[in-house]
């Protein structure tokens, strides 16, 4: 499946990625060598294969992924600010959103 | 100079012993590993030297030991942290530009039980830009530099953790293993490193990149240190729902068993086309030393290997493409200056911040996600994993470990694969499949090529099954008795 132009810029939008002309166009030829070599997948059948999402025993056993809902200290609002690149009066600053 | 320690003349447990018992101060090894990072800047390993917080640790330890208190197992260990794994109050940047003034309210739990332990954190090392490398020449940092040539890549992506312990600025270092992170720069450096099962490890605290796929891990110069920080970072953690509960091993014993009636598979898939001949013969003499041991070698096959990159290229992208839309200009990192509105600064933002690799793969997992190709691209990639894993299980019942090169070919030259992404994923064909099913894989120094360059042999084992890895290791490491300081000319 070769990916144009058009799919790039159409990708980096949901990707939220402002990309230069230079930077869309070394995508386009790169994107599609790398979408070419996995292409290769499709050598095989995998009409009956499982799909398999993570390697772990953990998601097997309900222990490991839920705990009992008990309050615990968090950071805190002074601290989780801190490395804010623009915040005031407890809050997170960003340009407006509407429009945006 | 301060001192005429030398770092690499020590062993975790011997080093313990020897402040213990008074004979070396732990704040004079700790002025020792300053002095090798000042003397080295060239080689670009850190990003953050710590080395007065680790002054006032040494010195925490020499006053345990003066009193003459039993000292805790990693005493006077000087480790160095890769800089994706969260220090509190000590920048983290994870290679990227966009991190470059972070410092994180909280700090990971290897790193914290490191701490716990006695170790003395020395710094935080240079990687490629959230992990996404297999050179080190991603980092925002600037490339790391390998200490056996200085023209060559240290590998990727713990580059900076591996050049620190085979250059003598750290006994052992944490590194990240998503596709090879650990092992494969461990292999062109001349050190250790261990990619534990997934789950054997928290990755509370750790820069996620791709979340099925990544795992802390220790780089050592030996096999034994290596098992004494596993010994000490395993284990459950309540903060990481994936990691398990299986209790870590006692990895100290396991070494000091011999490979007898052990069962040694070589998968044949590993030793064809694109692979290195030198690497190859080192791999295969090293293989017949582990049957002079006493092993038993048999054939294996894992025959899905040949679809591992292109499996591993959907499923690590997809899920960092997810893990890093939390890079925003928001609540941390850098933010693009002047942008009107919100849209306008995150896409700005994650464009400046954000290298070129970075953005490569975010794109990648984007389309791999995406609405009309999810099932043809990450659907797909998930079910051929599957096969991927059954493969180990099969060969895992005819054999106890794998052995295989770690690496096709020793360390390539600065600048060699940058042009060519694709070229660049093919340096990870024999280490990406244990993070695809999940299972441990320790690279071990097996010799040199005919340039003077380290060559690494990679063990793979079962689920949670250090133990062997770590014993089979040893083995080898204690038969082939190489001398891996002997390249590291140019610095002395």
């Amino acid at each position: 499946m070769p990916i144009r132009k058009t799919d790039v810029e159409k990708i980096a939008e949901l990707a939220r990625l402002d990309l230069t002309a230079e930077e869309t166009e070394a995508f386009t030829t790169q994107l599609g060598a790398i979408l070419s070599y996995i292409d290769k997948l499709n050598e095989l059948n995998t009409d009956e294969v499982p799909p398999m999402s993570h390697s772990t025993a953990a998601d097997q056993d309900i222990e490991y992924t839920m705990r009992d809902d008990e309050v615990r200290p968090g950071l805190g609002q002074e601290v989780a600010l801190e490395n804010a690149p623009d915040g005031a009066d407890g809050y997170f600053r960003v340009p407006k959103v509407i429009g945006g | 100079m301060e001192n005429n320690i030398d770092l690499r003349d020590y062993n975790i447990g011997s080093l313990r012993e020897l402040i213990a018992s008074g004979k070396i101060k732990a704040v004079d090894v700790c002025r020792a590993a300053r002095s090798r990072i000042e003397l080295l800047p060239d080689l670009n390993a850190f990003i953050t030297v710590t080395a007065d917080a680790a002054i006032s640790q040494a010195e925490a330890i020499d006053s345990i030991a003066a009193r003459g208190e039993p000292l805790p197992p990693l005493a006077g260990t000087i480790i160095a942290i890769k800089d994706n794994m969260v220090l509190r109050g000590v920048r983290s940047t994870a290679g990227s530009r966009i991190l470059r003034n972070y410092r994180p309210p909280y700090s990971a739990t290897a790193v914290e039980r490191l701490a716990a332990s006695g170790a003395i954190l020395i710094g935080k090392t240079n990687c490629d830009e959230f992990a996404m490398g297999s050179s080190n020449e991603n980092s925002a940092y600037g490339p790391v530099k390998n200490p056996w040539d200085t023209g060559r890549v240290p590998g990727g992506s713990s580059g900076g953790s591996a050049v620190a312990v085979a250059s003598g600025m750290a006994m052992a270092a944490l590194g990240s293993d998503t596709g090879g992170s650990i092992r494969q720069p461990a292999s062109h450096c001349g050190v250790v490193g261990l990619k534990p099962t997934y789950g054997r490890v928290s990755r509370y605290g750790l820069i996620a990149f791709g979340s099925s796929l990544d795992q802390i891990g220790p780089l050592a110069r030996s096999v034994e240190d290596a098992a004494r920080v596993l010994g000490v970072i395993a284990g459950r953690d309540p903060n990481d729902s994936t990691s398990s509960k299986i209790p870590a091993g006692d990895y100290l014993s396991a070494i000091e068993r011999d490979v007898r009636g052990l069962r040694v598979g070589v998968p044949r898939e590993y030793y064809g086309e694109g692979l290195d001949l030198e690497v190859r013969e080192k791999v295969e003499a090293a293989i017949d030393k582990l049957k002079e041991e006493g092993a038993e070698i048999v054939e294996v096959s894992l025959p899905h290997t040949q679809y591992a990159v292109p499996v591993y290229y959907l499923v690590a992208t997809a899920e960092a493409s997810s893990n890093l839309a939390r890079f925003d200009g928001v609540r941390y990192g850098f933010r693009a200056e002047e942008a009107r509105t919100l849209g306008e600064m995150y896409s700005r933002t994650r464009d400046e911040g954000f290298g070129a690799e970075v953005k490569r793969r975010i794109m990648l997992g984007t389309y791999a996600l995406s609405a009309g190709y999810y099932d043809a691209y990450y659907g797909k990639a998930q079910k051929v994993r599957s096969l991927i894993e059954r493969d180990f299980r099969n060969a895992f019942a005819s054999c106890d470990v794998i052995a295989t090169p770690t690496a096709p070919t020793p360390a390539f030259k600065l600048g060699e694969k940058t042009a060519d992404p694709l070229e660049m994923y093919l340096s990870d064909i024999y280490t990406i499949t244990a993070n695809l099913s999940g299972v441990p894989g320790l690279s071990i120094p097996c010799g040199l090529s005919s340039d003077g360059l380290p060559i690494g042999l990679q063990l793979i084992g079962r689920h949670f099954d250090e133990g062997t890895l770590l014993r089979a290791g040893h083995s080898l490491e204690m038969a082939l008795g190489v001398d891996f300081r002997a390249g590291l000319g140019w610095s002395e």
